[in-house]
């Protein structure tokens, strides 16, 4: 068959000649070549202090967005939690009384809104579902902690501070509000 | 025996074992760094500057580790084996010449612990019994990879152990002297024994890989198909013992190879200085030659793949073995000539 990549090699097992059979040619080879690699650039990124530069479509961690005027997106609907594969997202729902407006965008909010960090995949479904672009991954990285209880990442980690807007415009998933 | 003797080779046994337990301190730290440049990378970086401390980090981690004992194990040899392992790594320190005599308060100190005059016998000796440490260790283990890797350590020590003595018997030839001392002295200045004897080097550096169970013949502790050999069942510092233990015996095999083939202690230009100024460079000759051996070492580990087993006893009995003693052969009949024997 004609070859695709033209990178085919046809293995043989003829019998090595002399200098193949006693090895040291190919070992002071292969010795040069690791030694070459001693003066090369290394690749490491030194984390914490530096960090590597993310596509603005990367999925890390979660964020939970407010409108322009600061009020929460959420509706605590629950199509994030239907949709999410791994099962990380649970809420609780409630109604907005009066004089919460200022705070939350409709009628019903999110009581309660939680992602489990170790179970969720960074998949991305939570903000495909989301019809109120409320939900969204961001490039940002979910620190490292100790204990397993704090990878639950409540409201006060993820909606969004007013003093700190998070960017999201140049997602995917960003659209006009009700044409997504 | 007078008692400043005494002293004075206390003195000197103390210098030498904390020396070589530097080393083999930093061989580690090295290790890591070296594999690092040559992949790429920085490597440790964070304890202390450049991560200088690394060694000590890593020490305090050994030491606070779980110390298990299995169950089913022979608990007095599974403590004995990594001590065994250290114990003969660091007694073969006691002969190896590390330079000219000092003058130290108008009396001249030989800085090496005892001339033997067999000392590499001596050495040969402590060599095969370092690996009962790897032995009762992986025997006591009672663990089935334990077992496999103490089996494949003693297979790999024969076999090695035999070329090993082959190639040194030549250098004894052509020095005419088992004396480590005399060895050395033999290659005065620049009359090194690697320009007379290049392939008994190849051969004696490659059975030195093979005692000191580096790559590419670490067969005794292959992760891939032994988890880790016969150190599988050990924690805490009886597994870092027998890591230690293959640092320090790295850095024996090394001054033993600048012994044999590079002079030991000798510089071109030796000629020129006397005295302390002598005794002082002649050390640090001696030391730059040891580092450069186990850069070596290093440098081969990350270099090349492990053996096959088959391919490592091939090796061992039917190219290296034959080699040497041909090369003992002509060796012998070329001294002959010389001395008009025939």
């Amino acid at each position: 068959m004609q070859s695709l990549s033209n990178r085919k090699k046809v293995v043989s097992d003829k019998p090595m000649n002399f200098m193949e059979k006693i090895y040291l040619p190919a070992i002071l080879g292969g010795m040069w070549i690791t030694f070459k690699h001693l003066f090369r650039k290394n690749n490491t990124v030194k984390y914490p202090e530096e960090q590597r530069v993310f596509a603005p479509v990367y999925r890390g961690m979660h964020v939970l967005k407010r409108d322009e005027q600061g009020r929460e997106n959420c509706t605590a609907c629950g199509l994030c939690a239907v949709a999410c594969p791994a099962e990380a997202i649970t809420m609780e729902a409630a109604e907005r009384v009066k004089g919460e407006e200022n705070l939350y965008r409709e009628e019903k909010y999110a009581a309660t809104y939680d992602i489990n960090m170790l179970r969720c995949i960074f998949c991305g479904l939570c903000e495909e579902a989301c019809p109120k672009e409320a939900i969204f991954l961001t490039d940002r990285i979910v620190p490292s902690e100790f204990e397993r209880e704090d990878f639950l990442f409540g409201k006060d980690k993820l909606v969004e501070p007013m003093n700190a807007r998070i960017d999201v415009t140049k997602r995917q998933h960003t659209g006009q509000r009700g044409t997504k | 025996m007078d008692s400043g003797l005494i002293i004075e080779k206390l003195v000197l046994v103390a210098i030498i074992f904390s020396i070589s337990l530097l080393i083999a301190m930093y061989a580690t730290y090295f290790e890591r760094k070296v594999a690092a440049w040559f992949q790429d990378r920085i490597g440790p970086d964070r304890a202390g500057p450049f991560g200088i401390l690394q060694p000590l980090a890593d020490g305090v981690k050994m030491f606070m580790k779980e110390d298990f004992i299995p169950s089913h194990s022979d608990k007095w040899l599974f403590i004995l084996g990594p001590g065994i392992s250290m114990f003969t790594s660091l007694i073969t320190s006691a002969i190896i010449p590390w330079g000219e005599d000092l003058t130290i308060f108008g009396n001249t100190v030989a800085l090496q612990v005892a001339d033997f005059n067999i000392g590499i016998l001596f050495i040969m000796g402590v060599l095969s019994v370092g690996i009962y440490g790897i032995m009762i260790g992986g025997w006591a283990s009672n663990n089935k990879y334990s077992l496999f890797g103490a089996i494949r350590a003693s297979s790999q020590m024969i076999s090695y152990e035999l070329a090993m003595g082959v190639s040194v018997i030549t250098i004894v030839m052509m020095t005419g002297s088992l004396s480590l001392k005399d060895i050395v002295q033999d290659q005065h200045g620049m009359n090194w024994n690697i320009f007379y004897q290049p392939v008994c080097f190849i051969v004696f550096f490659v059975c030195a890989l093979a005692e000191t169970n580096r790559a590419p013949f670490d067969l005794p502790e292959c992760e891939s198909e032994l988890i880790g050999g016969y150190h599988t069942e050990y924690s805490s510092m009886k597994l870092g013992f027998f890591l230690f233990a293959e640092y320090v015996s790295m850095f024996i095999s090394s001054a033993i190879i600048a012994i044999l083939f590079f002079g030991g202690y000798n510089f071109p230009g030796m000629d020129y200085f006397s005295g302390n100024a002598l005794a002082i460079l002649s050390i640090i000759a001696f030391f730059t030659k040891i580092f450069f051996f186990i850069f070596v070492f290093m440098w081969i580990r990350w270099t090349l793949p492990r053996f096959r087993f088959d391919q490592l006893m091939h090796l061992g009995w039917k190219s290296l073995i034959p080699i040497a003693l041909i090369n003992l052969l002509i060796t012998g009949l070329v001294i002959a000539l010389n001395k008009g024997w025939f």
